[in-house]
């Protein structure tokens, strides 16, 4: 037996586990349900609530000689001496016995229930938590069914007190447990709530303006044993036996993060199934059981009064309903007139039978090239597939000796998952590398946090990996050799590389340098390895699905090389507005509204395949109502290359149908042949044409096994209402690397062109409003990012702007009102948050606004 | 015999430094800077110091249990003195604070501490203030800083006043309000000696501890043997309140009885305004309660384990006939519950229920029922708290059962028909039950 594992004994069972292992864990791992309100296996033990009371009896020594004693019978004395011990604090010992079943035991746990109970309101018929509550459960199974206490001694306190506008707390529910103080502490760290005051008057009050200020508040609800937390969204909103959970994913984020939406049929719907809720879903090697108040709380657009619900066509100059047989003749129709002046754009938030199927009307419908992603902003898709991070890797296996580059990203806004998680591997000694034009929130994190001047990001990061090639000392007073030395030295190295400030070439050579920096020593380096390798900080959900597609003007799916390339989006928009390219299909995307596009300038016929009439889909031809992704099912791949599954879960809003529907039906009007009738045969054709998702299929990635801690199942009470996986931890593809020799890449040197003046550079604000957010608004409103322009104190004295006032901001020739926020930027950039997307680092002209007068 | 501890009784303005250098002052400090700092250890084990903060765990045991090596450790003075009827430490900071110090620093030397911090209660403002006049005088002659008495030692002394809570008298939270963290105390191990302040190797003593050190050291481990008894050596400051004609604190030699304790006129100088002693709480609130045949029992750490009693932090309040010991009872209970941290259910919830229900007896509104659901409460507190302080409430409450049954009983509401004899009671509003 291994030296690191223990062997102990629970009511009789033997069970070997790691050193430091708790008492509670290693009976729960033998299926043993110590009780527990305080702990959880995601923090750390206080011993504080009493609940896993047992006895634990050392054997015994003789004092003289150290050897064991024994009874009579050979077998050793064991000394239960101590009373009853808390499980949740006693790490496991050789020898350690455990009784859980005893009288003592028992007695101990009716009597913290009836203490817990003494001051509980007890108001289950009315709690959110009721029929899913750990206290309830757990006074089922070891409480005595009757309380001395007498009613009218009960303490009240109150029982709607908002602790932010997202979550509310009940003080009378609350048991003191500390969980959520523990979790905002020690997870998220975001220490906004703790307790106040002492003994019975101990309660939860949140210390931030404003109230619970932080992304992952949501999380409090979920591991909160009691009805104490709730979220402004779900309070009282239903029972949770009423409610039918289905596995969903994140819509918003390439982490791809496991989420349950429940669902219930509701007369004031019409009887439609409406999403009540959304929770985590246990997937370990994704987001744990965590979600961002994003994931969370930014669903409301699926339900939005605001969707399309049916077929629109322009008659006279007007969009009026039309049926989807007109709509889709008309398509086709206008499509196949075009000839070769025929583009398509998408978004990338789609799944992979949607994209796939536009792919194939374009590339084997209308036999064209012209296809590319509306919005792109991060290059090296197929750079990802060559030295992509190892199947089977988990952040969560980062620690000591290992190194993470993170790359002109600020994954608290853009990620906030990875934020987590990379903020969790540097408390397990894993070193963080950042490389950014200003500080972001992981630098706090981060052993090395470099910087380069706006326009250098590339040349600086050449130098990192130039650097890191040689042997250094690690006694650097450069902070680029001191980052490289740690680089140099790392066990396994991961590398996130984003936008932030970047052009897309900019990126697609940071991508390439990155590649360069984890296949070092010529293929005898990172790359390929478990928990090595390369992750993009795509903006969405399948911006990875997207790349494995084929939505490229280059690449037909599974990064096949075309031996013609058609138009980028850039040279579309352009030909658009001169009037080379006639019909434009725009699936998912709002070019206009982002600014992109600058409206339908010559183009014959526009197609906008969408939730919502955007600014593009306005400007339309043809639009057509698709479903939002709780409507339909498909797959999302995620930036770590995770195949996964999402399911269908609420009724279909009006007459909208699923993208890859209507994609097939407009294939089938160009001569692609009978439409494919289910989303799973889609994929197998998926499957067929992307070499890399061999073996996947939608039974393979429904495949899903018991994970460590577990989480959701019937037991609420150890880890918390998450839900637990039982629709699939899905399938990562594997990446070059892995499987053969990658050549280094070549990356042309630039010249550093320095040009005088301000720079702007965009920044992400993970409430930056856009059409989904826009569209679930209502609750996060007071928490949108605004329009924010900041600039250092000298810069700001420069243009003449103090803190608060108003501004105009112009750079490549597009216009901006904010507000101004001074010292927060270094010198020579200007950084703008809560705005749509800008490339690069354009030179700014900053000009105040006179404020108006207010009478 | 001249005080050991309460020096300032014998030597006027010895809270002054050059007056308490004229008396030996600071030259155990002298003494043990030429020393290894182990022996200096072993000093103090061998004269079997026990600690003043109530637990009487041995002293020397406790500085032996820091790890040698590098890195930051601390001493931390315990100077949060809330046990009701406790006022022994005040005196010492506030009139012979140098033999605190110099206790303090004897105890940095010998676990290789650099930095002393004092955490004194809030409300002892003029002898905190007091005190930190005795560290600005050692600052500034040389005794605190860098390089102490050119011996190339060198530690720094900072001063700080809690927010006024009993549980910040408990070692853990004591660190962690010290911490400026919310002043909860947490479970143990980690021991402070391990991880304490900062995480660091800490060791936490009671003032009056630190305070025996220096005679210690200056005149040896069997000098300070002979006064005591073996298990508990060593004077001892008595906080004697209560029914006694003269309170106060009084430094006696362990081994003492309570009733020498009482009644000669050299200390207590018997029961005020002749009344008849009835019971006597000899550790504050915290310990139980005693009666008549405990009061020849010795005052050392193991004297009263026969009467199902501690000696504690020896603050003992005498009461006399006129007691009522419900009553006693539920003021110590309402001590415990407003001073409960709440970290821990059976505390925060036991004291609240326990407060509520002795109110009611009291008020003689309480039932039959209320007596068992009381005991029992009070039992299914005990032992399955986080700290201590759940323990130290339960006492008054099953120690007045064990020795004055009758008064609960008295108290009770009379079944509705009383049967010609008793009186019939004037109808009381009944808790809605
Ligand atoms: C609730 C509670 C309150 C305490 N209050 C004090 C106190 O006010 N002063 C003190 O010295 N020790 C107090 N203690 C004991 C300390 O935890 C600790 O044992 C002591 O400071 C150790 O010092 P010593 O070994 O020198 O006695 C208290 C313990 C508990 C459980
Ligand atoms: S609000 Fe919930 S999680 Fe937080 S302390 Fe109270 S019971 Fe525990
Ligand atoms: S026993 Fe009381 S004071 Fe001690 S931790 Fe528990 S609640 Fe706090
Ligand atoms: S004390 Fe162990 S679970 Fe709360």
């Amino acid at each position: 037996m291994s030296d690191d594992l223990v062997t102990l004994s629970v009511d009789g069972v033997e069970v070997s586990v790691p050193k430091g292992t708790l008492v509670v864990d290693a009976a729960k791992k033998i299926g043993n349900d110590i009780p527990v309100f305080c702990y959880h296996p995601k923090l750390e033990p206080v011993g504080m609530c009493r609940m896993c009371l047992v006895e634990i009896g050392l054997p015994m020594r003789d004092r003289a000689t150290g050897e064991p004693l024994l009874n009579e019978d050979g077998t050793p004395q064991i000394n239960f001496g101590r009373g009853l011990q808390t499980g949740c604090t006693v790490q496991v010992s050789p020898g350690m016995v455990v009784r859980t079943k005893t009288d003592p035991v028992e007695q101990a746990r009716a009597d913290v229930i009836e203490f817990l109970l003494t001051s509980h309101p007890l108001d289950c018929p009315i709690c959110d938590k009721g029929g899913e509550c750990p206290l309830q459960n757990l006074t089922m199974r070891h409480g005595r069914g009757n309380s001395r206490m007498v009613f009218a001694d009960k303490l009240h306190m109150e029982k709607h007190v908002p602790l932010g506008d997202l979550i509310f707390l009940d003080r009378e529910r609350c048991i003191q447990c500390a969980r959520c103080v523990r979790f905002q502490d020690e997870v998220a760290g975001d220490p906004v709530i703790g307790f106040h005051n002492r003994g019975r008057h101990l309660e939860i009050a949140t210390l931030s303006e404003p109230g619970f200020d932080s992304y992952w508040s949501g999380n409090t609800t979920d591991i909160c044993p009691v009805g104490a937390l709730t979220t402004a969204d779900f309070r009282f909103g239903a029972r949770p036996w009423e409610l039918t959970p289905v596995a969903t994913l994140s819509p918003h984020c390439p982490s791809g993060s496991n989420m349950t939406v429940s669902t219930r049929r509701e007369a004031k719907a019409g009887g439609r199934s409406v999403i009540k809720r959304v929770m985590p879903r246990q997937h370990e090697a994704v987001n744990e059981i965590w979600i961002s108040d994003k994931d969370r709380f930014v669903h409301h657009f699926a339900e939005s009064a605001d969707r399309l619900t049916q077929p629109l066509v322009r008659k006279n100059g007007k969009l009026v309903a039309a049926s989807w047989t007109e709509a889709l003749d008309v398509v086709a129709g206008k499509l196949q007139q075009a000839g070769t002046a025929v583009a398509g754009v998408s978004g990338d938030r789609l799944s992979n039978e949607d994209l796939f199927l536009f792919q194939e009307l374009f590339r084997k419908g209308l036999k064209s090239n012209n296809l590319d992603l509306a919005n792109g902003r991060l290059a090296g898709g197929d750079i990802v597939a060559q030295v992509g991070i190892s199947s089977g890797s988990n952040l969560k296996d980062l620690g000591k000796g290992d190194v993470v580059v993170v790359v002109a990203s600020d994954l608290h806004e853009e990620v906030p998952v990875w934020w987590l998680r990379l903020k969790q591997a540097a408390e397990r000694g894993a070193a963080i590398v950042t490389l950014n034009v200003r500080g972001t929130r992981l630098d706090k994190y981060a052993k090395h946090a470099l910087r380069y001047v706006p326009g250098e990001a590339v040349a600086t990061l050449r130098q990192l990996v130039n650097q890191s090639k040689v042997e250094t000392d690690g006694q650097s007073d450069d902070p680029i050799a001191a980052a490289a030395a740690t680089v140099g030295s790392a066990g396994n190295l991961v590398a996130f590389y984003g936008a932030e400030g970047l052009t897309y070439d900019e990126t697609e050579s940071v991508a390439k340098l990155l590649a360069n920096l984890l296949l070092l020593k010529n293929g005898d380096g990172h790359a390929g390895k478990k928990n090595n390798g390369l992750i993009p900080v795509w903006p969405h959900n399948n911006t990875q699905g997207a790349w494995d597609m084929g939505i490229h003007p280059s690449f037909a799916p599974g990064y096949k090389a075309l031996p013609e390339a058609g138009l980028d989006a850039h040279a579309m928009y352009e030909g658009a507005a001169s009037g080379t390219v006639k019909a434009l299909y725009v699936l998912g995307a709002d070019p206009i509204g982002d600014g992109l596009m600058d409206g339908r300038g010559k183009l014959d016929f526009l197609v906008v395949q969408e939730m919502f009439l955007t600014a593009t889909a306005a400007a339309a031809d043809v639009v057509l109502p698709a479903q939002s992704w709780v409507e339909r099912e498909g797959t999302f791949t995620n930036a770590e290359r995770r195949v996964q599954r999402y399911y269908p879960a609420i009724t279909p809003v009006g007459d909208s149908r699923a993208d890859w529907q209507i994609l097939a039906q407009v294939g089938e009007r160009v001569g692609l042949g009978k439409p494919a009738l289910a989303a799973s045969l889609v994929f197998r054709d998926v499957v067929k044409a992307v070499k890399q998702y061999k073996g996947m299929d939608y039974r393979s990635l429904a495949k899903y096994e018991k994970q460590w801690p577990d989480v959701g199942g019937d037991d609420l009470y150890y880890g918390g209402n998450a839900y637990e996986n039982r629709s699939g931890l899905g399938q990562q593809w594997v990446a070059a690397a892995e499987s053969g020799k990658v050549g280094m890449f070549e990356v042309a040197e630039t010249a550093v062109k320095s040009s005088p003046g301000l720079k702007l550079v965009r920044t992400a604000a993970l409430y930056t409003p856009g059409t989904l957010i826009s569209h679930s608004a209502a609750l996060l409103g007071p928490r949108m990012a605004q329009p924010t322009l900041s600039l250092s104190t000298a810069d700001a004295r420069k243009v003449g702007v103090a803190d608060g006032n108003r501004v105009e901001v112009t750079a490549n020739g597009m216009t901006m009102t904010a507000t101004a926020r001074v010292g927060d930027a270094p010198d020579g950039v200007a950084l703008i948050s809560g705005v749509a997307y800008v490339p690069g680092t354009a030179v700014v002209q900053i000009r105040k606004l006179q404020e108006e007068k207010v009478a | 015999m001249a005080h050991i501890l309460l020096r300032h009784r014998d030597v006027e303005n010895i809270h002054q430094l050059d007056v308490y250098r004229q008396h030996q002052g600071y030259e155990a400090l002298q003494k043990v800077l030429g020393m290894e700092p182990a022996a200096v250890t072993n000093i103090v084990r061998d004269s079997g110091l026990r600690g003043r903060g109530g637990a009487g765990f041995p002293t020397g045991m406790k500085w032996g249990f820091i790890p040698k090596g590098a890195g930051e450790k601390y001493v931390v003075i315990n100077s949060d003195e809330s046990e009701m009827g406790t006022f022994k430490d005040r005196e010492l900071l506030e009139r012979n604070p140098h033999q605190v110090i110099e206790g303090a620093l004897i105890a940095a030397y010998a676990i290789g501490a650099k930095q002393i911090y004092n955490y004194c209660r809030g409300e002892f403002m003029d002898a905190g203030y007091a005190f930190e006049q005795a560290l600005k005088d050692c600052y500034a002659n040389g005794l605190l800083g860098e390089n102490i008495l050119g011996s190339g030692f060198s530690c720094d002394f900072s001063m700080y006043f809690g927010a006024g809570a009993y549980i910040c008298g408990e070692e853990t939270a004591l660190l962690n309000s010290l911490m400026g963290n919310l002043g909860q105390p947490w479970s143990k191990p980690p021991f402070p000696a391990v991880e304490g302040l900062y995480a660091r190797p800490t060791v936490v003593n009671n003032t009056e501890t630190l305070a025996n050190v220096p005679p210690i050291i200056l005149n040896g481990a069997e000098w300070y043997k002979q006064f005591g008894t073996d298990r508990s050596p060593g004077p001892k400051i008595v906080c004697l309140s209560g029914h006694v004609n003269k309170p106060g604190n009084y430094e006696i030699i362990m081994g003492m009885t309570y009733r020498e304790l009482i009644y000669s006129e050299a200390y207590g100088g018997g029961i005020s305004n002749g009344k008849a002693f009835k019971a006597m709480l000899p550790s504050g609130g915290s310990g139980p309660v005693v009666v008549e045949d405990a009061l020849d029992a010795p005052m050392t750490y193991e004297g009263l384990t026969p009467f199902g009693s501690v000696m504690g932090s020896a603050s003992v309040v005498i009461m006399d006939e006129t007691v009522d010991m419900v009553w006693m009872a539920m003021k110590c209970v309402h001590f415990f519950h407003h001073e409960s941290c709440g970290k821990c259910t059976p505390c925060r919830e036991g004291t609240y229920w326990m407060e509520k229900l002795l109110k009611r007896i009291y008020k003689g509104q309480g039932t039959q029922e209320d007596l068992q659901t009381l005991r029992s409460v009070a039992s299914n507190i005990g032992g399955r708290t986080l700290c201590a302080l759940g323990d130290f409430a339960i006492n008054p409450v099953l120690s007045t059962f064990r020795h004055f049954p009758q008064e609960y009983e008295a108290k009770i509401k009379p079944a509705a028909a009383v049967n010609g004899q008793g009186k019939k009671q004037t109808a009381v509003p009944v808790a809605a039950d």
